[in-house]
């Protein structure tokens, strides 16, 4: 295991950035961090990782550890290759809490991070403090089926995945709209195709038979209106994980952290007031 | 030259109103609103028939492809159409052309080895094993492969297939994604090493790399024509340069539209509005299913967004005289078409193994046959000499059908089945 610290882009969130190597030093993995307290890692979604007010929320309460997944770390695209599947990942994830020094945290996701927290929790209980699920993806309910995102025009994103496909927090995650920047462009489709390489083609890798195993203080937060991952979600999720909460927020999509970064980590630290 | 008649086995009724009416032709158009399965009978037959017509012809190969869930061209199991076509061409030198069976598809991959090696030995010798990658339409969205474990799966069945067909000893293949503990094909092709290998591809810079370092053919699959497959092209040739290969113009391939009437006015008015419902309806395709993310790999998807192809215009906004114009469709009489595949395709492309469609979208059979035998008798004689005088071996025709130059007299004659 290797690690190199070095600037966070964009560094005005004044996150710390320490890039820390896996799995025999294949696969390379920038952790942002910030904030003080109990350690809380947060696992991003399907389009790539960036520092929010969100996260910035929670850093006033927490120590936040915001890892990239594999693949999506700048100048690493290729680690995506490292892995096999999920059960290769999950064991990444656990190397690098004992590089982060965490024998237990707060694991928080959204979305496909949502499912990698959900999964680590189920294949190492004792090292998940609490659990946080926003929106996240991982089951299949036949009569609800998921979006697959990566069929979509990029320039439908939005719309699929905010309340407010025009508002900022949009803007934050996906760029401006009709985003002609290559960069960017490339960012967003190569964080499609490396955590896809997870879930491709449903969203269903056998988390039904593991969830079980969660058993860490658990909530699960979901836009009322999400359109990629129905609310209903929420259901199938609160009963295979015994006390399980659930909280719906209001006037926010499928990234209701994004949206509603207040009230979204306000009822999170409820929560984990009594967690931690 | 070596001249093979390619063929799609499209729908040939979609509705007028297809493309406005519905997503895609690929993926997710539904059959029971669209299709018949008797109809599609009479398809798959006249599509056969058409193909022999060709071979009978003096064509010098006839292809089929794999594709899934459309009405572009549904043909999911070429070799069903090879076996077919193999069977009723034995005795003559037409090639059987697979374009073919799709690798990271088939499961185990070994499976596309043995049926190539049993379509070698039914033709007596005369396959082309064409290994395409798929479309990310069959592969990805229909097949459910991992758009980043594409090219992955591709190369390493891509090596069994080639040891698999080759070693005398039997092996265990411990792959990424297949293991087999006992290879050991049966049948063997005839063909020694094995037979010669075809690598379509649609102009990304992985698959020249790929078809020039396994010595391959690379064939341009476009329906874009020769004028904006010219780069493609010329970028192929340099890397055949670079990694010293001779400019050998059989390890090239490209796939033409081509119809032929007795003048260009003819040519208009019996063509259009097929070569229209071509580019209209069968590829009615949303353009992200082209390029699901981790299809491209990292460093092809950097140099397509930061250079992107564009492509001039919307083949939608585009009618009969346009894609003639711009060369998508070459059509017209028989002088005029054999002038511009010689001086646009084969010479501007240093291509030696041409593959022509001549059954386009709506086409009906009866046209089909016309616009076959039109070309084979006043348009292929002509051009089959082309690289004769520069002395290149086609190493990547089979070796017994190299000198034939289009007898195709021997072909059992064939009830019209089902026709």
């Amino acid at each position: 295991m290797t690690t190199t610290v070095s600037r966070v882009q964009g560094a005005e969130a004044g996150a710390r950035a320490e890039t820390i190597a896996v799995w025999q030093a294949q696969v390379r993995i920038r952790v942002l961090a910030k904030g003080s307290g109990p350690a809380l890692v947060y696992f991003h979604g399907p389009w790539g990782l960036t520092w929010d007010p969100f996260l910035d929320e929670l850093a006033r309460d927490f120590t936040v550890h915001a890892p990239e997944h594999p693949g999506t770390t700048p100048d690493a695209p290729d680690d995506a290759y490292k892995l096999d599947g999920l059960w290769d990942l999950v064991l990444c994830y656990e190397e690098l809490l004992d590089a982060l020094g965490l024998e237990r945290a707060v694991l928080v996701g959204h979305s496909f991070g949502a499912m990698v927290a959900c999964e680590l929790a189920a294949a190492y209980p004792r090292r998940a403090r609490g659990l946080a699920l926003i929106d996240p993806i991982g089951l299949w309910r036949e009569t609800a089926p998921i979006v697959n995102w990566m069929m979509l025009n990029p320039a439908d994103l939005p719309a699929h995945i905010f309340n407010e496909p025009n508002g900022e927090a949009a803007r934050r995650m996906l760029g401006a709209p009709d985003d002609q920047d290559p960069a960017a462009r490339l960012r967003l489709m190569w964080a499609m195709g490396a955590t896809g390489k997870f879930i491709w083609p449903l969203p269903d890798k056998g988390l039904r038979k593991r969830i079980h195993r969660v058993k860490a203080p658990t909530l699960l937060l979901w836009g009322r209106d999400d359109r990629l991952v129905p609310p209903s979600y929420a259901d199938e999720f609160a009963r295979r994980i015994p006390g399980a909460r659930v909280q719906m927020v209001e006037r926010a999509g499928h990234a209701p952290h994004l949206e509603r970064p207040e009230p979204v980590a306000r009822m999170l630290r409820e929560f984990l007031t009594g967690v931690t | 030259m070596k001249i093979s008649a390619f063929h799609l086995m499209p729908h040939r009724e979609l509705p007028s109103d297809f493309e406005q009416r519905y997503e895609s032709v690929w993926v997710t158009p539904p059959w029971w609103e669209l299709a018949d399965a008797t109809r599609v009978g009479q398809y798959y037959n006249w599509t056969l028939d058409e193909l022999l017509y060709a071979a009978r012809a003096g064509f010098d190969g006839v292809c089929t492809n794999e594709h899934h869930q459309n009405a572009y061209g549904f043909m999911p199991s070429p070799n069903l159409m090879g076996s077919v076509l193999a069977k009723l061409t034995n005795g003559s030198d037409v090639a059987i052309v697979q374009m073919g069976a799709t690798l990271p598809t088939s499961n185990p991959p070994i499976r596309v080895a043995e049926e190539y090696a049993m379509l070698d030995c039914i033709s007596g010798g005369r396959l082309v094993a064409g290994l395409p990658l798929g479309s990310p339409m069959d592969v990805n969205l229909c097949y459910g492969i991992t758009p980043l474990e594409h090219r992955e799966r591709y190369r390493e069945a891509f090596a069994l297939t080639l040891k698999a067909w080759q070693a005398r000893e039997i092996f265990a293949w411990n792959g990424r994604y297949t293991q087999l503990a006992n290879v050991n094909l049966w049948p063997r092709p005839i063909q020694r090493p094995h037979p010669p290998v075809w690598v379509p591809g649609s102009g990304s810079i992985s698959t020249f790399d790929f078809a020039v370092e396994h010595d391959v053919c690379y064939c341009f699959l476009s329906y874009s024509g020769a004028r904006s497959a010219k780069s493609m092209m010329d970028g192929y040739w340099r890397v055949v340069a670079d990694r010293g290969r001779e400019p050998n113009p059989y390890r090239a391939g490209f796939l033409q539209l081509v119809a032929v009437a007795e003048n260009d006015a003819q040519a208009e008015a019996k063509y259009a509005r097929h070569v229209e419902y071509f580019y209209h309806k069968c590829l009615h395709v949303p353009s992200p299913w082209f390029a699901p993310p981790g299809n491209q790999d990292y460093r092809s998807l950097a140099a397509s967004l930061a250079n992107p192809v564009r492509r001039a215009e919307n083949p939608k906004t585009l009618r009969y005289r346009d894609f003639v114009e711009k060369g998508y469709v070459i059509a017209g009489s028989p002088a005029t078409v054999r002038q511009r595949l010689e001086e646009e395709v084969i010479k501007s492309l240093r291509v030696g193994n041409l593959m022509v469609l001549l059954q386009i979208g709506s086409m009906p059979h009866e046209l089909a046959l016309e616009n076959i035998d039109l070309f084979a008798r006043e348009v292929l004689p002509h051009l089959r000499r082309t690289w004769d005088d520069e002395g290149w071996v086609n190493h990547w025709w089979p070796e017994r059908l190299r000198g034939a130059k289009g007898s195709a007299a021997a072909i059992t004659s064939v009830a019209a089945g089902g026709a």
